[in-house]
């Protein structure tokens, strides 16, 4: 494999993990304030219909990223309601959340365009269009570090530097502030932080607020910025994906972005089998390969390859003492 | 004391959930532009108005009937196991190694080795997860869904490799032997004189689903194993001091559940396409979730819930045909029946509970006057 390549299938690692780094950041504060979420999936999906459908009808990406935000938002309302304040079941507030997504998208595509529940292509300022950073041309050509610079650091989409943004803010938020300390604590011992006089629901509130806008983020990319328009089941199990990366990262910012990093390079390597045989000499079937995340972590879960704690009050409704 | 009676719990609570998620179905149908009266009448039309409709109609309940039973034995454990899919999928893996290689003289025996393969193989891919939650305390949620991506990379990889004739480009297996083909509703009838459609539809697994569900209700309530089964779900300590084997239970919870879900490929795979295709299962066991919930997880609250979702499957396969509704409704409903029955459940009960506690309460305060 040479030089080029390597720097390609970079690019492309990138560009896949964006998602999944945003999905998984996304899970991680839902699941350290102690609300799981498998509906990740169906949040992403609603954000990558509703910002295509709105940059196709406005011109205009930004709106359709808010409008992407917004659906998210409105299915993390959902999942809050069903699990903070009815204490209901969070797993399976999770599926049902998926599934209205995988419907509803169809359902209203079909409605508003009429092209076999998709989006028309999006063109121009209904796109994210990639980022040139200062002095990239310049840098192109000199050795080494040029392709490095030019090619796989600058020229993404806005929402990819904002991803990578968020990882060192999620940490900042979750480990030096004082909403994080709660925010940690409520997933951990809600009585305790009831006792202290800070409110379990709005805190938990706040953090499935927070997961809802960056889905929001993750569903946009797809749409806007990877792809250039809505398809239905577009996610494609990215959002469990997410899921898989956040247990592999242990519920921690910085593991969060090596994990999505090495599933986006899986992804990546899925669609270059002739790089995989050139490198290692067999042949793999880009399926087996695409399970390897979900392999891995089974086997990381199963403690097998150190040992996954989820957060202690994970999946419980917390219920004031009487 | 229980706050409601019986009935209110079994009946009530179930239909005011179901009628919350028909009156919001009907406001998506009105949003999107189309009469939901209409809608509704076509899809009764559709899947009931005929042998044809009736035929798929209980096509679609025997594979939720298993699916749902497999997901209410694990809810009785108090495991939910999100992996039906999956285990379907392997189901028919055993399905096919069952018909591929053996030249079964007749329907009846290539059926029974089917069946035990499909419960089998089934079984073998829910045990895993359960093993893992039992010893090594991984979350069975997560490990059945990534169960469920595994298995349909590993039925991509099987198919492509080694199950596909050679020469040919459609990833799927062989065809099985012609006269292993399931006994239809629609041969019975045509055999006594009626003249029914040239469909495969309902088939003989429509029976052993029914019996799967007396099987599953004897073996709940009945036995000793069932006893334990729910004593571990009602509490795992209490079940522990009672020399009750958590890990015992668990594995063999899940085994049973991922032999019923696998038990549905026998439907899908040797009754309808008679070869194995890449997606037999078509998302049955995620609707076994709905179904487990709606049926309050009894065998026969699990057998009507499958009709109605085999109903509205054929109903809105119907609607799509004929209007521009898009078949994803169902999905829409389905995820509104998970979410009331299921994730809402509070919502509809709390309320209930305060008027049957207000309605006894003057009852209680009536005759003293």
């Amino acid at each position: 494999m040479d030089f080029d390549t390597l720097i390609q299938l970079l690019d492309s690692t990138v560009r896949l993990a964006t998602p999944l780094l945003l999905a998984c950041l996304a899970g991680l504060f839902s699941e350290r304030a102690g609300i799981f979420d498998i509906g990740l999936e169906g949040k992403m999906l609603a954000a990558a219909f509703f910002s295509a459908a709105l940059a196709a009808m406005t011109g205009s990406v930004w709106l359709g990223l808010l409008a992407g935000i917004g659906a998210s938002l409105v299915l993390s309302a959902l999942h809050g309601v069903a699990s903070i304040t009815f204490r209901g079941n969070q797993l399976i507030s999770g599926v049902a959340i998926n599934f209205l997504a995988a419907g509803m998208t169809v359902l209203i595509a079909q409605d508003w365009f009429r092209q076999g529940g998709r989006t028309p292509s999006l063109m121009g300022g209904a796109r994210f269009e990639p980022v040139t950073l200062p002095g990239a041309e310049a840098m192109a050509d000199v050795p080494f570090l040029g392709p490095i610079y030019a090619e796989l650091i600058s020229g993404h989409s806005i929402l990819v530097y904002m991803a990578f943004a968020a990882v060192p803010l999620t940490w900042w938020i979750l480990f030096r502030t004082r909403f994080g300390l709660r925010l940690r604590a409520v997933g951990e011992n809600p009585a305790a932080v009831d006792t202290a006089g800070v409110s379990v629901v709005g805190l938990r509130f706040a953090a499935v607020g927070i997961c809802g806008v960056l889905c929001g983020l993750a569903g946009a990319y797809l749409s806007t910025a990877l792809q250039a328009g809505f398809v239905k089941d577009m996610s494609a199990g990215r959002g469990f994906i997410a899921l898989a990366a956040l247990i592999f990262a242990k519920w921690r910012p910085w593991y969060a972005l090596w994990a999505t990093l090495l599933f986006g390079l899986f992804g990546a390597l899925e669609t270059r089998p002739d790089v995989i045989e050139a490198v290692i000499g067999i042949k793999v079937q880009s399926a087996l390969l695409g399970a390897l995340p979900y392999v891995m972590t089974v086997i990381i879960l199963a403690g097998f390859v150190g040992k996954a704690i989820p957060p202690r009050a994970g999946g419980e409704p917390y219920v004031k003492e009487r | 004391m229980d706050v409601m009676p019986k009935w209110a719990e079994v009946i009530l609570v179930p239909l005011i959930s179901l009628l919350l998620a028909a009156f919001i179905s009907a406001l998506v149908i009105l949003a999107i532009g189309e009469d939901p009266i209409a809608a509704a009448a076509l899809m009764i039309e559709g899947a009931l108005g005929s042998v044809r409709g009736w035929g798929y109609t209980l096509y679609y309940a025997t594979n939720f009937i298993f699916t749902g039973l497999a997901v209410s034995v694990a809810f009785h454990a108090r495991l939910f196991n999100i992996g039906g899919e999956g285990q379907a999928m392997l189901g028919g893996l055993g399905v096919a190694y069952a018909l591929l290689y053996i030249a079964w003289p007749h329907w009846s025996i290539g059926l029974i080795a089917a069946t035990a393969m499909a419960a089998l193989f089934g079984a073998a891919w829910a045990a895993i997860p359960a093993y893992l939650q039992a010893k090594r305390g991984s979350h069975i949620v997560i490990t059945t869904i990534m169960f469920n991506f595994i298995a349909s990379a590993l039925l991509i990889y099987l198919i492509n490799e080694f199950l596909k004739p050679v020469g040919q480009s459609d990833p799927s297996s062989a065809r099985f032997a012609e006269h292993l083909d399931l006994p239809t509703l629609n041969s019975v009838l045509t055999g006594m004189g009626i003249k029914a459609s040239k469909d495969d539809s309902v088939n003989v697994t429509f029976l052993i689903a029914l019996a799967c569900a007396v099987g599953v209700w004897v073996l709940m309530w009945k036995t000793r194993l069932g006893y334990e089964i729910r004593a571990f779900g009602h509490s795992e300590q209490g079940a522990k001091y009672a020399g009750i084997n958590p890990v015992k239970i668990t594995v063999i919870t899940m085994i049973i559940s991922g032999g019923l879900a696998g038990l549905m490929a026998i439907n899908t795979v040797m009754g309808e396409s008679e070869k194995l295709i890449l997606n037999s299962t078509e998302g049955a066991g995620f609707i076994g979730i709905a179904v487990a919930l709606m049926g309050r997880s009894h065998p026969l609250g699990v057998v009507i819930a499958a009709i109605l979702f085999g109903f509205l499957y054929q109903g809105g396969a119907e609607i799509a045909l004929w209007t521009s509704i898009p078949r994803e409704l169902i999905v829409v409903i389905q995820a509104l029946v998970i979410l009331f029955t299921g994730a809402l459940d509070n919502m509809v009960r709390m309320p209930l509970e305060r008027i049957f506690l207000a309605v006894r309460r003057n009852k209680a305060a009536g005759p003293a006057e």
